[in-house]
């Protein structure tokens, strides 16, 4: 029995093997207009409406047709990387400008000057760095100064890897430049106190999200005020609270059509429609919706906007000089964030 | 070595007479016997049963829905394709090698097995490494890869091929002690009777050791649909296309989908059930002859 | 073993065929999929210049995550070695109700994927979970501490040490046991001096496959573990990091560390092994 049914067994795993390897070569080889949005981490919610609502809009006007598109979600740095790596990505759509000139650079797939391409600095919207805190904001935090205090737990997730941290820290400094006026000794002290104060550092904004809501670490969460929102939403507004600082910073997480793909898989014209979908009023109230803050505030449905709480927002050109040399100062090997994080053991 | 296929029995015969004259008092005995329940009922058991109640925890539709959604039917698509097409190849491979290693004397040879057993120690990271390295855009033959339009990483071969490294001891690990122990006299015999190559290898050693390579293609096959941080790094996550059932727990787990996320995840630690269950039935009824290869 | 005699012939004549194809087969898979990535990983971490090596393998992250990647799986392999051993002892030794299910059972690390025993063990340990509330009010925090590294990879380590050791002591004959106890050796004498050292091989064979397992862990420990740098970032999370932050040449030199140290972890097993094979018959 056993020699000719374990021969038909080896053998028909390796037909199959062969198979499966072919199929697999072929499925990847005949995809249809399928474009692939390689995002940062808290936009999944926002994308996958978006998607949606896109889908629906092109292939009402058009003959070719959109079948899918992908989402990859994860820390803005590491997307960035896979992106410089190879992933085929249509458009980009970061948390921060840094990353995509990264990628301008790296894999010279767009060219350098990407953020004229589109209005507003080519973000399509805004957001902004707000406190979660848990219900009845045990621990009175008011404000950036209560967050060095001993024993306060903050919640940040790891600059290196997530664009959400990096607009954290430099909110904070921001902050602490204006408190000093600019001694930076004491900014630096002040932003040391303050990483010490960091039990966690996920690699991305929705790891840190769970880390906070769900695993009940730490007291304060820097968190997009889309994040911050959305947890209310998703657990509940008798658990936390959102805490708005004196002071905050402007981030534009900006978007990108990706040349060097969408020219070889020739989506170009599909992926420059979704982008400049985002601009629309339709794409604009799906954004207020989301929590982010829509550029073209007619837009979007007004019970959306009044959410959005009003503080003083600074923006990187302001009080860092752009992305390029925030980028270098502070997150680049040996950076002020190398020299101030120093956790105790 | 022939003799470890003679004494290595499931269940050693001089046990129950023994326990009179050598054995522990009652009191050790249910001491140590607690003691090991206690440690795997905090570490194994515990882990276990929480994925199945939280994936239960918003009811039947709900794991249902979660499990049936699009994306998570082509995440068990891919992974179901990637190890169909990671196991194949390991077997061919480990029987290859189990085949020079055990049936031949050369120089070297234990340094082979080392190579063949370093899988097992490199951190999966690395395993994914490695490739990003070789057939990343910035690799060493990305530039090579770009221009003749291949893709391997983000796509199913980078998938395959980090999946391969990670589970390419698990077969011929399994097959080389088993085939070492029963020797090569059956097959010199066929030989010298005037029977092919092929046909020893199809009629005599291949039956002979088939409990352990099936043993081995089980290890392997649960390995593959469970391996994470090697694919973690060459997939790109890209939902529906290069998402395995691992990754696609973890991306759920970051969704705020904790149900849906250990739906998925139970689905997985079933696969792990089951294989421990064929494990047990085949160590049970074939331990004899897989004894020998019991060693990792 | 056949007699290694002085000869220049590099393999023993054999009349069994195939011995080409065979290894064919396996240096080729092997070279592809094996070796030549790595020596392109090896290729990567000198292309960074002594200068730099030296800077990423000194500076203090790395040391760091290294130091906790080899203590936590030196400390969890030897957790394991302890209760490795008990339970090994108890599956042989010993008949009790559901001792087949449990032997089965102490598999399940090989079998349940990584990413599913993480999240498993963070729902398990963290403050709101079922081990880890009975904990907060001992103020133990398990999850997100090194702690909770050491609970992962006890968890991944735990099948070896059982696994190693077990066939070893169902092959021991009681004879020389029995023949301690009659010659009056009490029985913790007669399990320290005459049941034991037979074991050492396996054991210490398990301890450091164990060990080599838990170095490399990655899936089960980073739902766990915090991630908080030079606290509870362990060294494969730290190459990852490196690689998402364009550090190709830096991940390389850290991946290369690591590599280095495991496959000195086994070839020592396997020269363990061998020794023990000369001294003790078979393993």
């Amino acid at each position: 029995m056993t020699r000719s049914r374990l021969t038909r067994l080896v053998r028909a795993g390796l037909v199959l093997g062969a198979f499966s390897l072919c199929f697999g070569v072929v499925a990847g080889a005949k995809a249809q207009t399928e474009l692939l949005n390689v995002s940062y981490d808290p936009t999944r919610e926002l994308y996958r409406e978006i998607n949606a609502a896109f889908i629906a809009d092109w292939n009402a006007k058009n003959a070719k047709k959109i079948s899918t598109i992908r989402q990859s979600h994860g820390g803005s740095g590491s997307q960035a990387r896979a992106v410089i790596d190879g992933l085929n990505a249509d458009v980009v759509t970061l948390a921060l400008a840094g990353d995509i000139d990264a990628v301008a650079q790296r894999s010279k797939k767009l060219p350098e000057n990407w953020q004229t391409r589109l209005p507003n600095n080519a973000s399509p919207y805004t957001s902004t760095i707000v406190f979660l805190v848990r219900k009845g904001n045990p621990k009175g935090v008011k404000d950036w100064a209560d967050l060095v205090k001993p024993g306060l737990q903050v919640i940040t997730p790891n600059p290196k890897t997530s664009g959400g941290a990096r607009w954290n820290y430099l909110a904070a400094w921001a902050y602490a430049e204006k408190a000093f006026d600019k001694d930076e000794a004491k900014v630096r002290d002040y932003i040391g106190k303050l990483l010490a104060n960091v039990p966690v550092l996920d690699t991305a904004a929705r790891g840190a999200t769970t880390t906070f809501t769900q695993r009940g670490i730490g007291d304060v969460f820097l968190a997009w005020e889309n994040e911050a929102f959305l947890a209310l939403k998703e657990f509940g507004a008798d658990k936390f609270d959102i805490v708005v600082p004196s002071l905050s910073i402007l981030a534009e997480p900006p978007v990108a059509v990706v040349d060097g793909n969408v020219d070889a898989k020739g989506t170009r014209a599909e992926a420059q429609a979704y982008l400049d979908f985002l601009y629309t009023p339709k794409g604009q109230a799906i954004i207020a919706k989301h929590y982010y803050r829509p550029r073209n505030r007619e837009a979007a449905a007004p019970g959306d906007l009044e959410r959005f709480p009003r503080l003083e927002l600074v923006t990187i050109d302001a009080v860092f000089g752009g992305w390029a040399k925030a980028q270098a100062a502070h997150f680049g090997d040996g950076g002020t964030f190398d020299q101030l994080y120093k956790p105790a053991r | 070595m022939s003799e470890a296929a003679l004494h290595l029995p499931a269940v050693p015969p001089s046990r129950a007479g023994a326990q009179r004259v050598r054995g522990e008092s009652l009191v050790v005995r249910c001491l140590l016997i607690a003691v090991s329940l206690a440690f795997l009922a905090l570490f194994l058991l515990l882990p276990l049963v929480s994925v199945f109640v939280e994936a239960g925890a918003r009811g039947f539709a709900a794991y249902q829905a979660a499990i049936t959604e699009p994306d998570a039917v082509a995440a068990i698509q891919l992974t179901l394709l990637v190890a169909s097409i990671a196991v194949p190849f390991n077997i061919v491979v480990g029987i290859a090698a189990a085949w020079a290693i055990a049936k031949f004397e050369f120089r070297g040879k234990n340094f082979l097995v080392s190579l063949i057993d370093l899988p097992f120690s490199v951190s999966p990271v690395i395993s994914g490494l490695v490739f990003v390295l070789l057939f990343g855009a910035q690799g060493y033959f990305g530039a090579w890869l770009k221009a003749n339009d291949v893709q391997i990483i983000f796509a199913l071969p980078g998938l395959v091929l980090a999946t391969v490294f990670v589970t390419f001891p698990f077969v011929a690990r399994e097959l080389i002690p088993h085939m070492q122990a029963l020797g090569s006299a059956d097959e010199e015999a066929a030989l010298t009777l005037g029977a092919s190559g092929w046909r020893v290898f199809f009629a005599i050693t291949l039956p002979n050791v088939k409990w352990s390579l099936f043993y081995g293609v089980l290890l392997c096959n649960a390995r593959a649909m469970g391996e994470f941080g090697a694919v973690a790094v060459v997939s790109g996550k890209i939902r529906g296309l290069t998402n395995t059932m691992p990754l696609h727990v973890e991306i759920l787990y970051n969704e705020y989908m904790g149900a849906a996320a250990f739906a998925v995840a139970s689905l997985l630690a079933g696969l792990a059930l089951v294989t421990l269950a064929l494990k047990s039935l085949l160590e049970w009824r074939y331990g004899d002859a897989i004894a020998a290869s019991r060693r990792h | 073993m056949a007699a290694v005699l002085p000869t220049l012939r590099w393999r023993e004549p054999s009349i069994l065929p195939g011995f080409g194809i065979a290894l064919g087969i396996t240096l080729t898979a092997l070279s592809l999929v094996v070796l030549i990535p790595l020596a392109a990983l090896f290729l990567k971490a000198a292309s960074a210049g002594p200068a730099d090596i030296w800077a990423v393998a000194t500076s203090p992250r790395t040391l760091a995550a290294l130091r906790l990647s080899f203590t936590g799986a030196l400390f969890a392999a030897s957790v394991n070695a302890v209760f490795g051993l008990i339970l090994a002892w108890v599956l042989v030794r010993y008949e009790f109700p559901g001792r087949r299910l449990v032997d089965a059972a102490v598999d399940l690390p090989f079998a349940l994927p990584t990413a599913v025993a993480g999240i498993a063990l963070a729902a398990i340990y963290a403050p709101n979970g079922w081990i880890g509330a009975l904990l907060a009010p001992l103020d133990i925090k398990v999850a997100y501490t090194p702690l909770g590294v050491m609970v992962a990879l006890i968890f991944i380590g735990l099948p070896f040490v059982v696994r190693t050791v077990q066939p070893v002591l169902e092959e021991m004959q009681g004879d020389v046991e029995e023949a301690a106890a009659l010659l009056g050796a009490s029985r913790w004498r007669t399990v320290f001096r005459v049941i034991l050292p037979p074991l050492y091989p396996a054991l210490l064979t398990g301890f450091v496959l164990a060990f080599a397992r838990a170095v490399g862990e990655y899936g089960s420990v980073i739902f766990i573990a915090g991630n908080v740098p030079m606290v509870s970032e362990i060294a494969p999370l730290l190459i990852v990091i490196r690689l998402e932050q364009f550090d190709y040449a830096g991940a390389a030199v850290v991946a290369t560390i690591m590599l280095l140290l495991s496959f000195a972890l086994i070839l020592a097993v396997n020269l363990i092994q061998a020794a023990a094979r000369r001294r003790f018959g078979d393993v």
